[in-house]
């Protein structure tokens, strides 16, 4: 027995041996290689992270830059005494009650002229935004004395026509026409013949992409998945249908000013080569539209309105100030509230609450507080602000004070932790002289934990500020145009407002949403930013 | 004028500690322990610790690591007060005043007993805030100018203002361990404490700073009543008149320090200071 205990037994020579054998190499060389593997995991998570972070961030800036400009029409607008002071009286409130959409319309249809039919004046009156005319307005109530005369004012585009003009256009292009081409009539659906093969070259074109003879008629009929023919002819516009090589078919979008026979370059040959089918902008818009854009008129530029006003049904008038000052004073709600709370709340329990068991539930719940669901405190705020105490809905005020009970957790945890971290040496050399522990407290131990509070407070500030849920609870979640004045006024914040954009099926809400998005991100950004500052300048080490 | 009477009668309370130690006469007693036993919730950390520490001269506690000399220490400025779960129960006095008694103010306590760490610990604040500390809580000075004054005599008598006087603004922790240890305690006597209690106060210093602190002790003993604990054998033998040893809680032997380093009556002070305890 003892014999085989000794033969178990490893020494000192056995171990030595051991360390120097074969199978010790391979052991090394799992080891290297083992940590090797563990490096690629590590950085091949950082390269995965790093490419979803920068897909989703190019994703959101890329669609938001569109949001950032406008497009407006620098237009001669006639400022027609009959239609802003009919009865002849100039007093401001009429002025402000004029009707100079229909001067804006009337400026449009000199520039666009065969404008008939309810389609056509419908496309019209859609090329330009309804509140294009505030501007106008603005004007003339500043300046009485511009009735009468013509000005030139920039009216701002619907959002269809601004995004034509941001690249979401027909691809239109013109050719002259070769031969003669006489129209039936000036409106309406008209046929166009000619007697010399004006449109065998277009057959020629359609038939080598495809499309297919109609088998009784022989003739090419065009729709809306394939591009739009056009002819532009006696300073009208018309859509063609069904196509022979001496004759064609089609719509009158700008009414001709005769049906006499144009030959040669005197017609032209226009193609809008995206299918109508796939444009938000029938060709009746494009006709228009391009007839505008032939002016020069139209301008780009910064979307400053974007910053300057608040949300509105149109999304070429919508702007996120409503929403940011809302923010803004919900976020001073709840700083006002947590910070001295939280702090007060972390400096008692960490330097003078007794430890026993009812500081220690307490703070078990502080911890578990903030994990809460954040939509929990929202149904607490519209349970107990709302319906208890009778607080306004969808104000600042609430949302501030539900914010306030969401971040003081956050701030309670981070205060602790920060006053924890100032070494226990001050506090002693401060009791050691003399000083009461609340003198210790407020003169050496809150100023050393003032950046960490300051990080954990901004970092909580950031959480408030990209909350949405518990809003909506407290009815923040309502269509509200005027800027928020005071903390019982109706408002709405940033994140809900991307949330309310979010829904709308129109593009260029889509574009806006991108837009306060990208807004709250340099926000929440520039609020980490000044967290780290404050800590690197600011933090001491002993 | 004034200083210079104080100057002359210090020399003269030098004399006498001198005479004193030489001749082993008793002096007054500053601070009295009788029967301190100290707990740590059920950890019995003191047990009946009896010691008189004299006026105007250094008592030195020596022991090992975890013999309560500390705690001790901490007994005489009632700083133990901040543990929680530390319970004291027997008497200390100061100049005849119990000062577990109800009644005392423990912040006019730790301001007649002044405290230096082990670890310099001096505020994050500029090195003049930092002796002006303890005169502003207590409201020593009536006008700036009298601050001021008790900042360089503080400073001068740690034996610091010439090294700092030109940069009175910079922080404190911008100096070196051994500066700042003697920052600390031109801290500890800006409030003219009787007693100054040191905690192993050169434990974290180099050879050099140690000796500066050293000297400044000695300078230190004519005009205050100094209890410093040391591991140090060497220091304790350098720095004070009086020596206690602890062990395990128990104060065994105390004595003149020549006495104790030379012939101690008990085998466990024999076999500490030679060295030969486990």
């Amino acid at each position: 027995m003892t014999d085989a205990a000794h033969s178990t037994l490893p020494t000192a020579a056995l171990i030595a041996s051991r360390r120097n054998s074969p199978a010790n190499a391979a052991l090394v060389k799992r080891r290297y290689a083992a940590e090797r593997r563990f490096k690629a995991f590590g950085i091949g998570a950082l390269i995965l992270t790093g490419t979803f972070l920068l897909a989703l961030l190019t994703n959101i800036v890329g669609k938001s830059i569109p949001a950032f400009f406008e497009h407006t029409a620098n237009l001669e607008v006639k400022l027609d005494p009959a239609v802003l002071a009919p009865d002849g009286k100039v007093d401001p409130a009429t002025l402000k009650s004029a009707d100079y959409a229909s001067l804006t319309r009337a400026t449009l249809m000199s520039i666009v002229p065969g404008i008939e039919g309810r389609a056509a004046r419908k496309s019209l009156s859609g090329v330009l935004s309804s509140g294009a005319a505030d501007e106008l307005r603005r004007r003339v109530v500043a300046d009485p004395s511009l009735i009468g005369q013509t000005i030139k004012v920039p009216l701002l585009l619907s959002d269809d026509g601004d995004l034509y003009m941001k690249g979401q256009d027909a691809g239109a292009s013109s050719v002259p026409g070769i031969g003669t081409v006489t129209p039936s009539d000036i409106k309406g659906s008209i046929t166009l013949t000619s007697t010399d093969g004006a449109f065998k070259s277009l057959v020629d074109d359609l038939t080598k992409a495809g499309v297919p003879k109609d088998a009784d008629t022989g003739a090419i009929v065009l729709n809306s998945n394939l591009p739009s023919r056009l002819v532009a002819i006696n300073g009208g516009l018309v859509k063609l249908q069904s196509v022979t090589p001496d004759g064609a078919t089609g719509n009158v979008l700008l009414s001709l000013k005769g049906n006499e026979a144009a030959s040669g370059p005197a017609w032209q040959q226009t193609t809008y080569s995206v299918p109508e089918g796939r444009r938000k902008t029938n060709d009746q818009d494009v006709a228009i539209i391009e007839k505008v854009k032939e002016t020069g008129a139209i301008q780009k530029g910064i979307n400053w309105r974007f910053f300057t006003s608040g949300d509105s049904r149109e999304p070429e008038l919508a702007g996120i100030r409503g929403a940011l000052v809302g923010s803004a004073l919900t976020l001073l709600v709840t700083l006002v509230l947590c910070l001295p709370i939280g702090v007060l709340a972390a400096v008692y329990l960490e330097e003078f609450a007794p430890k026993n068991r009812l500081t220690d539930i307490i703070e078990v719940n502080i911890n578990n507080l903030a994990a809460v669901p954040s939509i929990v405190f929202g149904l607490l705020g519209l349970a107990v602000f709302l319906n208890f105490m009778g607080l306004p809905r969808s104000a600042p005020l609430v949302g501030g004070l539900v914010l306030a009970l969401l971040v003081l957790p956050t701030i309670i945890i981070a205060a602790r932790a920060a006053i924890k971290a100032v070494p226990p040496s001050i506090r002693e050399a401060a009791i050691g002289l003399g000083a009461s522990r609340q003198q210790a407290v407020f003169h050496h131990v809150l100023p050393l934990a003032m950046p960490g509070i300051m990080t954990g407070t901004i970092i909580g500030m950031a959480h408030a500020l990209g909350e949405t849920a518990p809003l909506l609870m407290i009815g923040m979640i309502a269509f509200i145009v005027d800027i928020p004045g005071s903390l019982t006024q109706a408002a709405t914040v940033l994140p809900v407002q991307i949330y309310l954009w979010s829904d709308l099926p129109e593009v260029a809400f889509q574009q806006r949403t991108a837009a306060a998005i990208v807004v709250l991100l340099a926000f929440l950004f520039a609020m980490n930013g000044a967290a780290i500052w404050l800590r690197s300048k600011f933090e001491r080490r002993w | 004028m004034e200083n210079r009477a104080v100057d002359l009668s210090a020399i003269e309370r030098i004399e006498a500690a001198r005479t004193a130690q030489i001749t082993g006469a008793a002096r007054p007693a500053k601070v009295v322990a009788e029967g301190v036993d100290v707990y740590y919730g059920a950890k019995h950390a003191l047990k009946d610790v009896s010691v008189d520490v004299p006026d105007r001269g250094v008592m030195a506690f020596i022991g090992p690591s975890g013999c309560g000399k500390s705690t001790f220490l901490r007994c005489i400025n009632r700083m133990n007060d901040t543990i929680p779960s530390c319970r004291v129960t027997g008497k200390i006095t100061i100049d005849d005043q119990d000062i577990y008694d109800p009644a005392l103010d423990v912040v006019q306590l730790r301001a007649r007993v002044g405290m230096v760490f082990q670890k310099p610990n001096p505020f994050p604040k500029s090195i003049f805030d930092n002796v002006a500390y303890g005169p502003r809580i207590h409201g020593l000075s009536t006008n700036k100018t009298e601050l001021d004054q008790i900042v360089q005599m503080s400073l001068q008598k740690a034996g610091l203002w010439e090294e700092v006087k030109d940069r009175l603004q910079d922080s404190g922790t911008s100096l070196s361990g051994g500066q700042q240890q003697r920052l600390c305690i031109a801290r500890a006597i800006a409030v003219s404490p009787d007693v100054i209690l040191m905690d192993e106060p050169c434990s974290a210093l180099d050879p050099i700073a140690t000796a500066k602190v050293e000297t400044l002790i000695d300078e230190l003993r004519s005009q205050f009543c100094i209890i410093i604990v040391t591991h140090s054998m060497q220091q304790a033998a350098r720095v004070s008149q009086r020596t206690a040893f602890f062990h395990l809680g128990t104060l065994v032997e105390e004595g003149p320090t020549q006495l104790i380093f030379t012939n101690p009556k008990d085998q466990r002070t024999q076999d500490y200071i030679t060295g030969r305890f486990g």
